[in-house]
Protein backbone atom coordinates (compact mmCIF):
# COMPACT_ATOMS: atom_id res chain seq x y z
CA UNK A 1 0.00 0.00 0.00
CA UNK A 2 0.93 3.61 -1.00
CA UNK A 3 0.37 6.97 0.99
CA UNK A 4 1.45 10.06 -0.63
CA UNK A 5 0.38 13.34 1.25
CA UNK A 6 0.87 16.55 0.12
CA UNK A 7 4.47 15.56 -1.35
CA UNK A 8 6.72 17.81 -3.23
CA UNK A 9 9.57 17.36 -4.77
CA UNK A 10 12.29 19.99 -5.70
CA UNK A 11 16.09 18.90 -6.86
CA UNK A 12 18.48 20.57 -4.45
CA UNK A 13 21.21 20.74 -7.52
CA UNK A 14 19.16 22.11 -9.78
CA UNK A 15 16.12 23.91 -7.94
CA UNK A 16 13.48 22.02 -10.26
CA UNK A 17 10.32 21.07 -8.93
CA UNK A 18 9.85 17.81 -10.25
CA UNK A 19 6.53 16.79 -8.03
CA UNK A 20 4.17 19.68 -6.46
CA UNK A 21 1.66 18.75 -3.79
CA UNK A 22 0.73 15.12 -4.60
CA UNK A 23 -1.99 13.13 -2.91
CA UNK A 24 -2.03 9.50 -4.08
CA UNK A 25 -3.29 6.66 -2.31
CA UNK A 26 -3.17 3.09 -3.31
CA UNK A 27 -4.64 0.16 -1.57
CA UNK A 28 -3.30 -3.33 -1.21
CA UNK A 29 -4.35 -5.33 -4.09
CA UNK A 30 -4.84 -2.54 -6.67
CA UNK A 31 -3.86 -2.23 -10.27
CA UNK A 32 -3.25 1.24 -11.07
CA UNK A 33 -1.92 2.95 -14.36
CA UNK A 34 0.12 5.92 -13.51
CA UNK A 35 0.75 8.04 -17.44
CA UNK A 36 2.15 11.50 -18.12
CA UNK A 37 4.13 12.70 -20.83
CA UNK A 38 7.71 12.61 -20.31
CA UNK A 39 9.43 14.90 -17.79
CA UNK A 40 6.21 14.82 -16.41
CA UNK A 41 7.35 13.62 -12.54
CA UNK A 42 6.72 9.57 -13.21
CA UNK A 43 10.63 8.90 -12.46
CA UNK A 44 10.41 10.92 -9.45
CA UNK A 45 7.90 9.60 -7.98
CA UNK A 46 9.21 5.86 -8.18
CA UNK A 47 12.70 7.21 -6.79
CA UNK A 48 10.35 8.24 -3.91
CA UNK A 49 8.65 5.11 -3.64
CA UNK A 50 11.70 2.51 -3.83
CA UNK A 51 13.70 5.02 -1.61
CA UNK A 52 16.12 6.53 -4.11
CA UNK A 53 15.36 10.32 -2.75
CA UNK A 54 13.79 11.84 -0.44
CA UNK A 55 10.81 14.04 -0.64
CA UNK A 56 11.63 17.86 0.17
CA UNK A 57 8.40 17.50 1.52
CA UNK A 58 5.19 16.06 2.49
CA UNK A 59 4.59 12.09 4.19
CA UNK A 60 5.19 9.12 1.97
CA UNK A 61 4.44 5.71 3.57
CA UNK A 62 5.58 2.49 1.39
CA UNK A 63 3.76 -0.86 2.65
CA UNK A 64 3.96 0.45 6.41
CA UNK A 65 7.37 2.14 6.13
CA UNK A 66 7.65 5.65 6.62
CA UNK A 67 9.86 6.79 3.54
CA UNK A 68 10.99 10.22 5.34
CA UNK A 69 11.57 9.05 8.66
CA UNK A 70 13.18 5.77 8.42
CA UNK A 71 17.16 5.45 8.67
CA UNK A 72 19.12 4.33 5.69
CA UNK A 73 19.51 0.63 6.64
CA UNK A 74 15.99 -0.40 6.72
CA UNK A 75 15.48 0.71 3.31
CA UNK A 76 16.89 -3.12 2.14
CA UNK A 77 13.99 -4.44 4.09
CA UNK A 78 11.26 -2.02 2.89
CA UNK A 79 12.69 -2.62 -0.98
CA UNK A 80 12.42 -6.67 -0.32
CA UNK A 81 8.33 -5.62 0.10
CA UNK A 82 8.42 -4.05 -3.80
CA UNK A 83 9.75 -5.45 -6.96
CA UNK A 84 10.89 -3.61 -9.70
CA UNK A 85 10.52 -3.89 -13.71
CA UNK A 86 12.17 -1.10 -16.01
CA UNK A 87 12.11 -0.59 -19.61
CA UNK A 88 15.65 -2.06 -20.30
CA UNK A 89 15.11 -5.00 -18.29
CA UNK A 90 18.23 -4.80 -16.14
CA UNK A 91 19.28 -8.27 -16.39
CA UNK A 92 22.40 -9.85 -15.74
CA UNK A 93 24.42 -10.90 -19.26
CA UNK A 94 26.21 -13.71 -18.29
CA UNK A 95 23.87 -15.23 -15.87
CA UNK A 96 21.24 -17.74 -17.10
CA UNK A 97 17.48 -17.05 -17.00
CA UNK A 98 17.29 -19.37 -13.62
CA UNK A 99 19.99 -17.63 -12.44
CA UNK A 100 18.93 -14.15 -12.91
CA UNK A 101 15.75 -15.20 -11.06
CA UNK A 102 17.45 -16.71 -8.46
CA UNK A 103 20.53 -14.06 -7.92
CA UNK A 104 17.21 -11.71 -6.22
CA UNK A 105 16.81 -14.77 -3.50
CA UNK A 106 20.37 -15.33 -3.09
CA UNK A 107 21.21 -11.87 -2.38
CA UNK A 108 18.80 -11.68 0.27
CA UNK A 109 19.89 -14.90 1.88
CA UNK A 110 17.22 -16.99 0.83
CA UNK A 111 18.12 -20.98 1.35
CA UNK A 112 19.15 -22.72 -1.86
CA UNK A 113 16.25 -25.26 -1.22
CA UNK A 114 13.54 -23.10 -1.41
CA UNK A 115 15.15 -21.01 -4.32
CA UNK A 116 15.27 -24.51 -5.91
CA UNK A 117 11.02 -24.70 -5.49
CA UNK A 118 10.53 -20.42 -5.83
CA UNK A 119 11.90 -20.24 -9.15
CA UNK A 120 10.68 -22.66 -11.53
CA UNK A 121 7.35 -21.98 -10.24
CA UNK A 122 7.51 -18.14 -10.88
CA UNK A 123 9.11 -18.64 -14.25
CA UNK A 124 5.89 -21.59 -15.07
CA UNK A 125 3.89 -18.40 -13.96
CA UNK A 126 5.19 -15.78 -16.53
CA UNK A 127 5.15 -18.64 -19.26
CA UNK A 128 8.82 -19.22 -19.73
CA UNK A 129 9.38 -23.40 -19.14
CA UNK A 130 12.32 -24.62 -20.88
CA UNK A 131 14.02 -20.85 -21.34
CA UNK A 132 15.65 -22.00 -17.90
CA UNK A 133 19.57 -22.18 -18.85
CA UNK A 134 18.90 -19.64 -21.97
CA UNK A 135 20.84 -16.26 -21.65
CA UNK A 136 19.22 -12.97 -21.72
CA UNK A 137 19.97 -12.22 -25.06
CA UNK A 138 19.10 -15.54 -26.95
CA UNK A 139 15.67 -14.45 -25.67
CA UNK A 140 13.28 -12.08 -27.21
CA UNK A 141 12.15 -8.29 -25.68
CA UNK A 142 8.82 -10.03 -24.60
CA UNK A 143 10.69 -13.04 -22.94
CA UNK A 144 13.50 -10.67 -21.21
CA UNK A 145 11.12 -8.81 -19.94
CA UNK A 146 9.33 -11.97 -18.57
CA UNK A 147 12.46 -12.76 -16.97
CA UNK A 148 12.78 -9.17 -15.32
CA UNK A 149 8.90 -9.71 -13.82
CA UNK A 150 10.14 -13.31 -12.53
CA UNK A 151 12.55 -11.80 -10.48
CA UNK A 152 10.65 -8.83 -9.33
CA UNK A 153 8.30 -11.08 -7.96
CA UNK A 154 10.17 -13.95 -6.92
CA UNK A 155 10.30 -12.85 -3.75
CA UNK A 156 6.83 -12.64 -2.87
CA UNK A 157 6.19 -8.51 -2.86
CA UNK A 158 3.42 -6.87 -1.27
CA UNK A 159 3.56 -4.63 -4.90
CA UNK A 160 5.43 -4.70 -8.46
CA UNK A 161 5.99 -1.28 -9.62
CA UNK A 162 6.89 -1.35 -13.36
CA UNK A 163 8.48 1.83 -14.95
CA UNK A 164 7.72 1.39 -18.46
CA UNK A 165 7.72 -2.06 -18.96
CA UNK A 166 6.73 -2.01 -22.43
CA UNK A 167 8.56 1.14 -23.75
CA UNK A 168 10.73 -1.62 -25.76
CA UNK A 169 8.44 -4.10 -26.81
CA UNK A 170 5.39 -4.47 -30.11
CA UNK A 171 2.65 -3.72 -29.48
CA UNK A 172 1.36 -7.62 -29.18
CA UNK A 173 4.10 -7.98 -26.34
CA UNK A 174 2.92 -5.36 -24.62
CA UNK A 175 -0.76 -6.36 -24.52
CA UNK A 176 0.88 -9.90 -23.57
CA UNK A 177 2.80 -8.56 -20.87
CA UNK A 178 0.13 -6.42 -19.49
CA UNK A 179 -1.89 -9.50 -19.41
CA UNK A 180 0.73 -10.96 -17.20
CA UNK A 181 0.83 -8.11 -14.90
CA UNK A 182 -3.32 -8.11 -14.55
CA UNK A 183 -2.56 -12.30 -13.71
CA UNK A 184 -0.55 -10.97 -10.96
CA UNK A 185 -2.44 -8.23 -9.59
CA UNK A 186 -5.40 -11.19 -9.69
CA UNK A 187 -3.36 -13.46 -7.49
CA UNK A 188 -2.81 -10.43 -4.90
CA UNK A 189 -0.16 -8.16 -5.38
CA UNK A 190 -0.39 -4.83 -6.01
CA UNK A 191 0.78 -3.60 -9.28
CA UNK A 192 1.73 0.34 -10.64
CA UNK A 193 2.16 0.61 -13.64
CA UNK A 194 4.25 3.44 -15.06
CA UNK A 195 3.36 4.16 -19.12
CA UNK A 196 2.47 6.56 -21.33
CA UNK A 197 1.08 4.42 -23.51
CA UNK A 198 -2.38 5.62 -24.45
CA UNK A 199 -4.03 2.65 -26.39
CA UNK A 200 -2.84 0.23 -23.67
CA UNK A 201 -4.25 2.20 -20.87
CA UNK A 202 -7.27 2.22 -22.63
CA UNK A 203 -7.56 -1.39 -23.31
CA UNK A 204 -8.11 -1.83 -19.29
CA UNK A 205 -10.69 -0.96 -17.33
CA UNK A 206 -8.01 -0.08 -14.79
CA UNK A 207 -7.50 3.11 -12.48
CA UNK A 208 -5.13 5.84 -14.01
CA UNK A 209 -3.70 8.35 -12.32
CA UNK A 210 -2.27 11.17 -14.21
CA UNK A 211 0.73 13.55 -13.51
CA UNK A 212 1.65 16.58 -15.53
CA UNK A 213 4.45 18.94 -14.39
CA UNK A 214 4.32 17.40 -10.93
CA UNK A 215 1.01 17.53 -9.98
CA UNK A 216 -1.89 14.99 -10.22
CA UNK A 217 -4.80 16.11 -13.11
CA UNK A 218 -6.95 13.44 -13.37
CA UNK A 219 -7.54 10.16 -11.08
CA UNK A 220 -10.34 7.90 -11.81
CA UNK A 221 -11.35 4.48 -12.28
CA UNK A 222 -12.95 4.70 -15.33
CA UNK A 223 -9.58 3.49 -17.47
CA UNK A 224 -9.23 6.25 -19.50
CA UNK A 225 -6.38 8.52 -20.55
CA UNK A 226 -7.07 10.99 -22.78
CA UNK A 227 -4.12 13.25 -22.21
CA UNK A 228 -2.63 14.70 -25.23
CA UNK B 1 43.22 -5.92 -13.22
CA UNK B 2 43.37 -7.74 -10.15
CA UNK B 3 47.37 -7.69 -12.08
CA UNK B 4 47.83 -3.97 -11.46
CA UNK B 5 46.49 -3.79 -7.99
CA UNK B 6 48.72 -5.98 -6.56
CA UNK B 7 51.67 -4.49 -8.65
CA UNK B 8 50.70 -1.12 -7.59
CA UNK B 9 50.67 -2.26 -4.07
CA UNK B 10 53.66 -3.54 -4.17
CA UNK B 11 55.44 -0.98 -5.68
CA UNK B 12 53.84 1.37 -3.04
CA UNK B 13 55.75 -0.89 -0.20
CA UNK B 14 58.81 -1.23 -1.70
CA UNK B 15 59.41 2.26 -2.21
CA UNK B 16 57.83 2.93 1.11
CA UNK B 17 59.87 -0.22 2.72
CA UNK B 18 63.32 1.06 1.20
CA UNK B 19 62.61 4.68 2.78
CA UNK B 20 62.34 2.83 6.36
CA UNK B 21 65.13 0.90 6.05
CA UNK B 22 67.17 3.94 4.86
CA UNK B 23 65.73 5.43 8.27
CA UNK B 24 66.31 2.45 10.15
CA UNK B 25 70.03 2.53 9.06
CA UNK B 26 70.54 5.82 9.47
CA UNK B 27 68.92 5.67 13.25
CA UNK B 28 71.43 2.99 14.01
CA UNK B 29 74.50 4.60 12.79
CA UNK B 30 73.43 7.73 14.82
CA UNK B 31 73.10 5.86 17.83
CA UNK B 32 76.55 4.72 16.99
CA UNK B 33 77.91 7.84 16.83
CA UNK B 34 75.91 8.84 19.98
CA UNK B 35 77.68 6.25 21.82
CA UNK B 36 81.25 7.31 21.10
CA UNK B 37 79.71 10.25 21.98
CA UNK B 38 81.30 10.81 25.64
CA UNK B 39 81.48 12.83 28.59
CA UNK B 40 84.30 13.47 31.52
CA UNK B 41 84.14 14.10 35.05
CA UNK B 42 86.58 15.59 36.33
CA UNK B 43 87.46 14.60 40.23
CA UNK B 44 88.41 17.66 42.99
CA UNK B 45 92.23 18.06 42.71
CA UNK B 46 92.86 17.82 46.40
CA UNK B 47 91.52 13.43 46.43
CA UNK B 48 93.88 10.75 46.44
CA UNK B 49 93.37 8.23 43.88
CA UNK B 50 91.74 6.02 46.43
CA UNK B 51 89.38 8.72 47.12
CA UNK B 52 89.12 8.98 43.56
CA UNK B 53 88.20 5.81 43.00
CA UNK B 54 85.58 5.68 45.82
CA UNK B 55 83.63 7.75 43.19
CA UNK B 56 82.60 4.89 41.01
CA UNK B 57 79.58 3.52 42.59
CA UNK B 58 78.14 7.89 43.24
CA UNK B 59 78.90 8.52 39.44
CA UNK B 60 76.93 4.64 38.15
CA UNK B 61 74.49 5.51 40.96
CA UNK B 62 73.00 8.96 38.63
CA UNK B 63 70.48 8.45 36.36
CA UNK B 64 71.00 7.93 32.62
CA UNK B 65 74.53 6.59 33.18
CA UNK B 66 75.12 3.61 31.19
CA UNK B 67 78.90 3.27 31.96
CA UNK B 68 81.75 5.18 33.77
CA UNK B 69 85.29 4.21 33.64
CA UNK B 70 87.99 5.54 35.74
CA UNK B 71 91.10 7.27 34.42
CA UNK B 72 94.10 8.25 36.79
CA UNK B 73 96.24 11.23 36.12
CA UNK B 74 98.92 9.10 34.41
CA UNK B 75 96.34 7.24 31.96
CA UNK B 76 95.38 10.48 31.06
CA UNK B 77 98.54 11.90 30.64
CA UNK B 78 99.90 8.99 28.64
CA UNK B 79 96.76 9.68 26.13
CA UNK B 80 97.35 12.92 25.92
CA UNK B 81 100.78 12.28 25.01
CA UNK B 82 99.56 9.92 22.95
CA UNK B 83 98.04 12.91 20.94
CA UNK B 84 100.81 15.30 20.71
CA UNK B 85 104.73 14.96 20.10
CA UNK B 86 107.05 14.64 22.70
CA UNK B 87 108.85 17.93 22.91
CA UNK B 88 105.57 20.13 23.00
CA UNK B 89 105.28 18.45 25.99
CA UNK B 90 108.62 18.89 27.72
CA UNK B 91 108.48 19.58 31.72
CA UNK B 92 104.87 18.81 31.81
CA UNK B 93 104.04 15.89 34.61
CA UNK B 94 100.94 14.46 35.31
CA UNK B 95 100.23 17.30 38.31
CA UNK B 96 98.63 18.57 35.49
CA UNK B 97 96.02 16.13 35.00
CA UNK B 98 93.50 15.27 36.87
CA UNK B 99 91.37 12.01 37.80
CA UNK B 100 88.47 11.74 35.66
CA UNK B 101 85.85 9.42 35.02
CA UNK B 102 84.95 8.80 31.43
CA UNK B 103 81.20 8.20 31.09
CA UNK B 104 78.97 6.69 28.14
CA UNK B 105 75.17 7.08 28.49
CA UNK B 106 72.36 5.54 28.17
CA UNK B 107 69.79 8.60 26.13
CA UNK B 108 71.80 11.45 25.04
CA UNK B 109 69.28 13.57 24.41
CA UNK B 110 69.03 13.89 28.38
CA UNK B 111 72.56 14.89 28.36
CA UNK B 112 72.05 18.31 30.19
CA UNK B 113 70.28 17.00 32.75
CA UNK B 114 72.97 14.48 33.74
CA UNK B 115 75.53 16.87 33.40
CA UNK B 116 74.05 18.72 36.04
CA UNK B 117 73.73 15.69 38.37
CA UNK B 118 77.38 14.73 37.91
CA UNK B 119 78.23 17.95 38.61
CA UNK B 120 76.27 17.51 42.01
CA UNK B 121 78.11 14.84 42.85
CA UNK B 122 80.88 15.61 45.88
CA UNK B 123 84.02 15.16 44.80
CA UNK B 124 83.29 16.10 40.83
CA UNK B 125 84.85 19.79 40.37
CA UNK B 126 84.21 20.03 36.45
CA UNK B 127 82.00 17.99 33.95
CA UNK B 128 82.85 18.38 30.23
CA UNK B 129 79.51 17.82 27.92
CA UNK B 130 79.48 18.29 24.17
CA UNK B 131 75.74 19.44 24.91
CA UNK B 132 75.53 20.79 21.46
CA UNK B 133 76.76 18.02 19.76
CA UNK B 134 74.54 15.70 21.12
CA UNK B 135 71.77 17.99 20.48
CA UNK B 136 72.46 17.93 16.82
CA UNK B 137 72.93 14.49 16.81
CA UNK B 138 68.85 14.30 18.08
CA UNK B 139 68.22 17.22 15.40
CA UNK B 140 69.33 14.79 12.40
CA UNK B 141 67.82 11.75 13.94
CA UNK B 142 64.45 13.90 14.23
CA UNK B 143 64.91 14.86 10.89
CA UNK B 144 65.39 11.67 9.79
CA UNK B 145 61.81 10.49 11.54
CA UNK B 146 59.71 12.93 10.16
CA UNK B 147 60.79 12.67 6.41
CA UNK B 148 60.56 8.81 6.65
CA UNK B 149 56.69 9.29 8.75
CA UNK B 150 55.77 12.03 6.05
CA UNK B 151 56.68 9.80 3.37
CA UNK B 152 55.18 6.70 4.18
CA UNK B 153 52.28 8.46 5.11
CA UNK B 154 51.96 9.93 1.79
CA UNK B 155 52.58 6.37 0.20
CA UNK B 156 49.69 5.06 2.10
CA UNK B 157 47.39 7.65 0.99
CA UNK B 158 48.75 7.23 -2.75
CA UNK B 159 48.39 3.74 -2.89
CA UNK B 160 44.78 3.77 -0.75
CA UNK B 161 43.78 6.30 -3.89
CA UNK B 162 45.25 4.04 -6.57
CA UNK B 163 43.92 0.88 -5.28
CA UNK B 164 40.48 2.28 -4.69
CA UNK B 165 40.75 3.00 -8.53
CA UNK B 166 41.86 -0.28 -9.81
CA UNK B 167 38.80 -1.49 -7.76
CA UNK B 168 36.64 1.27 -9.01
CA UNK B 169 37.37 0.18 -12.70
CA UNK B 170 37.12 -3.70 -11.58
CA UNK B 171 33.52 -2.45 -10.58
CA UNK B 172 32.58 -0.47 -12.85
CA UNK B 173 31.44 -3.39 -15.10
CA UNK B 174 29.57 -4.73 -12.16
CA UNK B 175 27.33 -1.70 -11.37
CA UNK B 176 24.48 -3.07 -13.27
CA UNK B 177 24.79 -6.25 -10.86
CA UNK B 178 24.93 -3.86 -7.85
CA UNK B 179 22.03 -1.80 -8.59
CA UNK B 180 20.11 -5.02 -9.30
CA UNK B 181 21.10 -5.91 -5.53
CA UNK B 182 20.07 -2.84 -4.10
CA UNK B 183 16.67 -2.72 -6.08
CA UNK B 184 15.88 -6.22 -4.18
CA UNK B 185 16.68 -5.16 -1.26
CA UNK B 186 20.61 -6.44 -0.35
CA UNK B 187 22.12 -4.95 2.24
CA UNK B 188 25.17 -2.75 1.86
CA UNK B 189 27.05 -5.33 3.75
CA UNK B 190 25.93 -7.91 1.45
CA UNK B 191 26.63 -6.17 -1.34
CA UNK B 192 30.20 -4.82 -0.23
CA UNK B 193 31.82 -8.30 0.99
CA UNK B 194 33.17 -9.50 -1.74
CA UNK B 195 35.03 -6.58 -3.02
CA UNK B 196 36.20 -5.99 0.53
CA UNK B 197 37.29 -9.37 0.20
CA UNK B 198 38.72 -8.74 -2.81
CA UNK B 199 40.80 -6.00 -1.99
CA UNK B 200 42.01 -7.64 0.70
CA UNK B 201 43.78 -11.20 -0.96
CA UNK B 202 45.11 -8.37 -3.54
CA UNK B 203 46.63 -6.52 -0.79
CA UNK B 204 47.70 -9.24 1.15
CA UNK B 205 49.08 -10.54 -2.11
CA UNK B 206 51.00 -7.46 -2.91
CA UNK B 207 52.38 -7.28 1.09
CA UNK B 208 54.00 -11.01 0.12
CA UNK B 209 55.14 -10.14 -3.01
CA UNK B 210 56.72 -6.69 -1.63
CA UNK B 211 58.40 -8.36 0.99
CA UNK B 212 60.20 -10.78 -0.89
CA UNK B 213 61.29 -8.11 -3.52
CA UNK B 214 62.57 -5.97 -0.01
CA UNK B 215 64.58 -8.37 1.02
CA UNK B 216 66.34 -9.44 -2.15
CA UNK B 217 66.19 -5.22 -2.76
CA UNK B 218 68.00 -4.76 0.51
CA UNK B 219 70.57 -7.32 -0.05
CA UNK B 220 72.14 -6.24 -2.89
CA UNK B 221 72.08 -3.14 -2.18
CA UNK B 222 73.88 -3.47 1.14
CA UNK B 223 76.46 -5.94 -0.66
CA UNK B 224 77.31 -3.17 -2.77
CA UNK B 225 77.97 -0.57 -0.27
CA UNK B 226 79.62 -3.47 1.73
CA UNK B 227 81.86 -3.79 -0.99
CA UNK B 228 82.87 -0.06 -1.58
CA UNK B 229 84.98 1.55 0.95
CA UNK B 230 82.08 2.38 2.53
CA UNK B 231 82.12 -0.68 4.02
CA UNK B 232 85.04 0.51 6.35
CA UNK B 233 83.19 3.05 8.21
CA UNK B 234 79.60 1.56 8.63
CA UNK B 235 77.77 -1.15 9.65
CA UNK B 236 74.30 -1.97 7.89
CA UNK B 237 71.59 -3.62 9.59
CA UNK B 238 71.19 -7.07 8.67
CA UNK B 239 68.02 -8.16 7.10
CA UNK B 240 67.26 -10.75 9.46
CA UNK B 241 66.78 -8.73 12.16
CA UNK B 242 63.69 -6.37 10.39
CA UNK B 243 62.54 -9.13 8.65
CA UNK B 244 59.83 -9.86 10.51
CA UNK B 245 58.47 -6.29 11.63
CA UNK B 246 58.68 -5.33 7.73
CA UNK B 247 56.52 -8.60 7.21
CA UNK B 248 54.34 -7.01 9.48
CA UNK B 249 54.16 -4.03 8.45
CA UNK B 250 54.01 -5.22 4.44
CA UNK B 251 50.81 -7.33 5.49
CA UNK B 252 49.06 -5.14 7.37
CA UNK B 253 49.25 -2.08 5.26
CA UNK B 254 48.33 -4.13 2.04
CA UNK B 255 45.22 -6.00 3.94
CA UNK B 256 43.62 -2.22 5.48
CA UNK B 257 44.75 -0.74 1.84
CA UNK B 258 43.27 -3.64 0.34
CA UNK B 259 40.17 -3.84 2.51
CA UNK B 260 39.22 -0.10 2.65
CA UNK B 261 40.50 0.53 -1.00
CA UNK B 262 37.50 -2.33 -2.04
CA UNK B 263 35.04 -0.59 0.92
CA UNK B 264 35.63 3.11 -1.03
CA UNK B 265 35.45 1.68 -4.52
CA UNK B 266 31.95 0.71 -4.56
CA UNK B 267 30.47 3.59 -1.81
CA UNK B 268 29.12 5.32 -5.03
CA UNK B 269 27.41 2.50 -6.80
CA UNK B 270 25.98 1.86 -2.53
CA UNK B 271 24.05 5.28 -2.15
CA UNK B 272 21.21 4.49 -4.82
Amino acid sequence: MVQMNDVTMVYESSGATALQDVDITINEGEFVFLVGPSGSGKTTLIKLLTGEIQPSEGEITVNGFDMCRMKRRKVPKMRRTIGVVFQDFRLIDNMTVYDNVAFAMRVVGTSEKLIRERVPYVLNLVGLDGREKRRPQELSGGEQQRVAIARALVNSPRMIIADEPTGNLDPVRSLELMLLLEKINELGTTVLVVTHEKELVNAFSKRVVAIDSGRVISDGMDGYYSYE
Amino acid sequence: MSFASVTIIMACLLIMGSFSLVAVNINSLIKDLESQNEIVAFVNEDYSQSQAKALQPKIEAVDNVASAEFVSREQAMKNFMADYSKDQMEGIDESVFRDRYVIHLTDISLMAQTKTALESVTGVAKVNAHVDYANDMITVRNIVSVVTLVLIVILVIVSFFIMTNTIKLATFSRREEIAIMKMVGATNGFIRLPFVVEGLVLGLMGGVLAFFAEWGLYSLVTGKIMETIAGNFVEVVPFASVATPVLLVFLGVGILVGAFGGVNAIRNYLKV
